[in-house]
């Protein structure tokens, strides 16, 4: 059978979590259709991490180290990725901003169909049976992709990510080649934003805020989600007013988080809301309104104005992790 | 500036949790129509670059929205008509007979008849959530693709500057037209959007615009033209097969927690999560 390859998502020289899940898919996967997997990494200077990367039992690391590939562009990541895939029957990317932007292209080069941000799968005969979230996670849908090359991305929350199975895998350096289209775009500039707080994607406890908490919204929540090292996200309403920035939106259209713990602080529990947080562990849920429909999906549900418990709840915290 | 903005209607987002799920199909009936949202946002954006956002009535570019559908679509090209739309489109089709790819391959040949300088459009349906359809076409178009935009400016040069999402920051390109553009919902903040004549300190009312009652009346006279999907000459095998469906797991009734102390405890020593 074909094999997979898998396209690690590197950012600022690092290689991001999210792609130890697309590996965890891709060793499965490949059990699955009784053959192996390698890793693309694409990217200025990221022939070294191309040790890190062989150390999950792919047989092939290929690299495309170029100074072409210096910034995420579209029309420069996907012809690479393209080159390199149609020698595969499967094409995984991660379901990551980024891998969500890439894949449908590649996929469009490929003649291939898309099983966009699926959330597990199975082998029936050979074939990879993918199950993906619709209708804001109220759905799941079961599919099949048609074509003789399927493109997937991985959606991080439900894949475990990989540990390093030893070993190095061969690396073998490919060219990079860029769309004509890529003339016409100019990178102007990536604005990271600088935080000392883990991952939205990858935290173990998400403090989460919704619009109520208004201007004062990193003020009230900072503290606590120090107290528990924990990221910070936000209702769509919160960052379409404008309190949290655009990054930290949680939801259907935002960022999926899946956490050990996830505490909604103020927020309503729209539908769109919901479906990116609804995997988490245990939900905790602080609201003034008792009829919040976030109530229905939360462990612990405390009616209670946020303005007044967040401030006791660090404290309590604090004295509770001793 | 001629954009072509795709649309679908979707069954109402807010009520998408009373969906019923059988192992066959998602049954939507009982659950009204709506835009998706993404792409009333994306024809806010295109209707603020071809205006002066001092002097809205008068137009400065061409606006066409086009769907894939049957008839009963057209009431929602009506409703993006009455918005500011100039141009409506609907290609003749039953849902079972599309698919992104499928409805990519056909905004294709829309474009090549249409001619816009730019496609503006949703960053993915709320109903199906496959985000895949601006970058299909934008592949097939062999044109640049900049997604989950939050910002577009116009400084009457021939290039756009825009600010898209990425994981942990944001970034800023500059792309020169034609272009595929898929939007995030902050593109309809007050100064998300700014067309060449107007002014960088101009403030929309934030959101998306409402048409006044004289504009539904004049939208009926707006051209709508009906398309056939047989006769745009696409290739219409379908990429992908969805062979079943199921409902979410559900999650077990919660308890409500009497003061902040009792939750701790319950985090502590019931959860442990702390």
């Amino acid at each position: 059978m074909a094999d997979i390859l898998v396209v690690a998502e590197i950012v600022e020289g690092q290689v991001k979590k999210a792609t130890l899940s697309a590996i965890t898919f891709a060793r499965e996967a490949s059990k699955a259709l009784g053959g192996g997997f390698d890793i693309l990494a694409i990217g200025l200077g990221v022939e070294k991490l191309a040790g890190e990367l062989g150390a999950f039992g792919a047989k092939k690391v290929l690299v495309a180290d170029d100074a072409g590939v210096k910034d995420y562009v579209t029309e420069r990541f996907a012809p690479v990725v393209a080159a390199a895939g149609k020698a595969y029957g499967v094409v995984v990317m991660t379901a990551t901003t980024n891998g969500k932007d890439l894949a449908p292209r590649v996929a469009a080069k490929l003649n291939a169909g898309y099983a966009p941000d699926i959330t597990g799968f199975k082998g029936d005969g050979g074939k990879l049976v993918y199950k993906r979230p619709m209708y804001a996670g109220n759905a799941f849908g079961w599919m099949t992709v048609e074509t003789p090359i399927q493109v997937v991305s991985v959606r991080q929350t439900d894949f475990a990510p990989a540990e390093p199975s030893g070993g190095a895998s061969a690396v073998e350096k490919v060219a990079v080649s860029a769309d004509k289209a890529a003339e016409q775009v100019q990178f102007l500039a990536f604005e990271m934003v600088k935080s000392e707080r883990p991952d939205l994607a990858e935290a173990k406890v998400v403090v989460s805020g919704g619009r109520s908490i208004k201007e004062k919204f990193m003020d009230v929540l900072a503290p606590l989600a120090d107290t528990l090292g924990a990221a910070i996200g936000a209702s769509r309403a919160a960052c379409d007013a404008g309190y949290a920035p655009v990054e930290l939106q949680v939801g259907q259209t935002g960022k999926v988080v899946a956490p050990q713990l996830y505490i909604a602080v103020g927020i309503s529990g729209a539908i769109q809301h919901l479906a990116g947080m609804k995997g988490s562990k245990t939900i905790v849920a602080i609201n003034k309104d008792p009829e919040a429909p976030i109530f229905q999906v939360a462990d612990y549900g405390l009616v209670q104005d946020l303005f007044t418990a967040i401030p006791e709840l660090t404290t309590a915290v604090k004295a509770a992790k001793g | 500036m001629k954009i072509l903005v795709p649309f679908k209607r979707v069954a109402d987002p807010e009520n998408a949790n009373k969906v019923k799920v059988t192992g066959a199909k998602i049954e939507t009936a009982g659950l009204e129509w709506k835009p998706n949202p993404f792409d009333e946002y994306a024809i806010e954006a295109a209707l603020r670059l071809t205006e002066n956002g001092t002097n809205t009535k008068a137009r400065l570019g061409e606006v066409t929205v086009v769907t894939f559908g049957p008839a009963e679509c057209d009431q929602t090209l009506r409703g993006a008509l009455a918005t500011g739309a100039d141009k409506a489109i609907r290609v003749d089709a039953t849902d079972d007979q599309l698919d992104g790819v499928i409805v990519a391959r056909a905004l294709a040949k829309i474009v090549e008849q249409v001619k816009p300088d730019l496609v503006v459009m949703g960053k993915q349906t709320v109903d199906s959530d496959s985000n895949q359809v601006g970058q299909y076409l934008a592949e097939f178009l062999g044109w640049p693709q900049i997604t989950f935009a939050i910002s577009v400016k116009n400084d009457g040069g021939p290039a756009l500057e825009v600010v898209r999402v990425g994981d942990g920051g944001v970034q800023k390109v500059k792309v020169t037209l034609p272009a595929v553009i898929t939007v995030e919902d902050r593109i309809v903040n007050s100064a998300s959007v700014q067309s060449a004549p107007t002014p960088a300190t101009h403030k929309y009312q934030d959101g998306v615009r409402f048409a006044p009652l004289p504009a539904i009346m004049q939208a009926k006279k707006k051209p709508l033209e009906v398309k056939k999907l047989a006769d745009l000459g696409i290739d219409t095998t379908p990429a992908v097969k969805y062979q079943s469906y199921e409902p979410p797991p559900a999650r077990k009734a919660g308890v409500k927690v009497k003061t902040v102390q009792e939750l701790v405890d319950k985090l502590k020593n019931e959860a442990k999560v702390l």
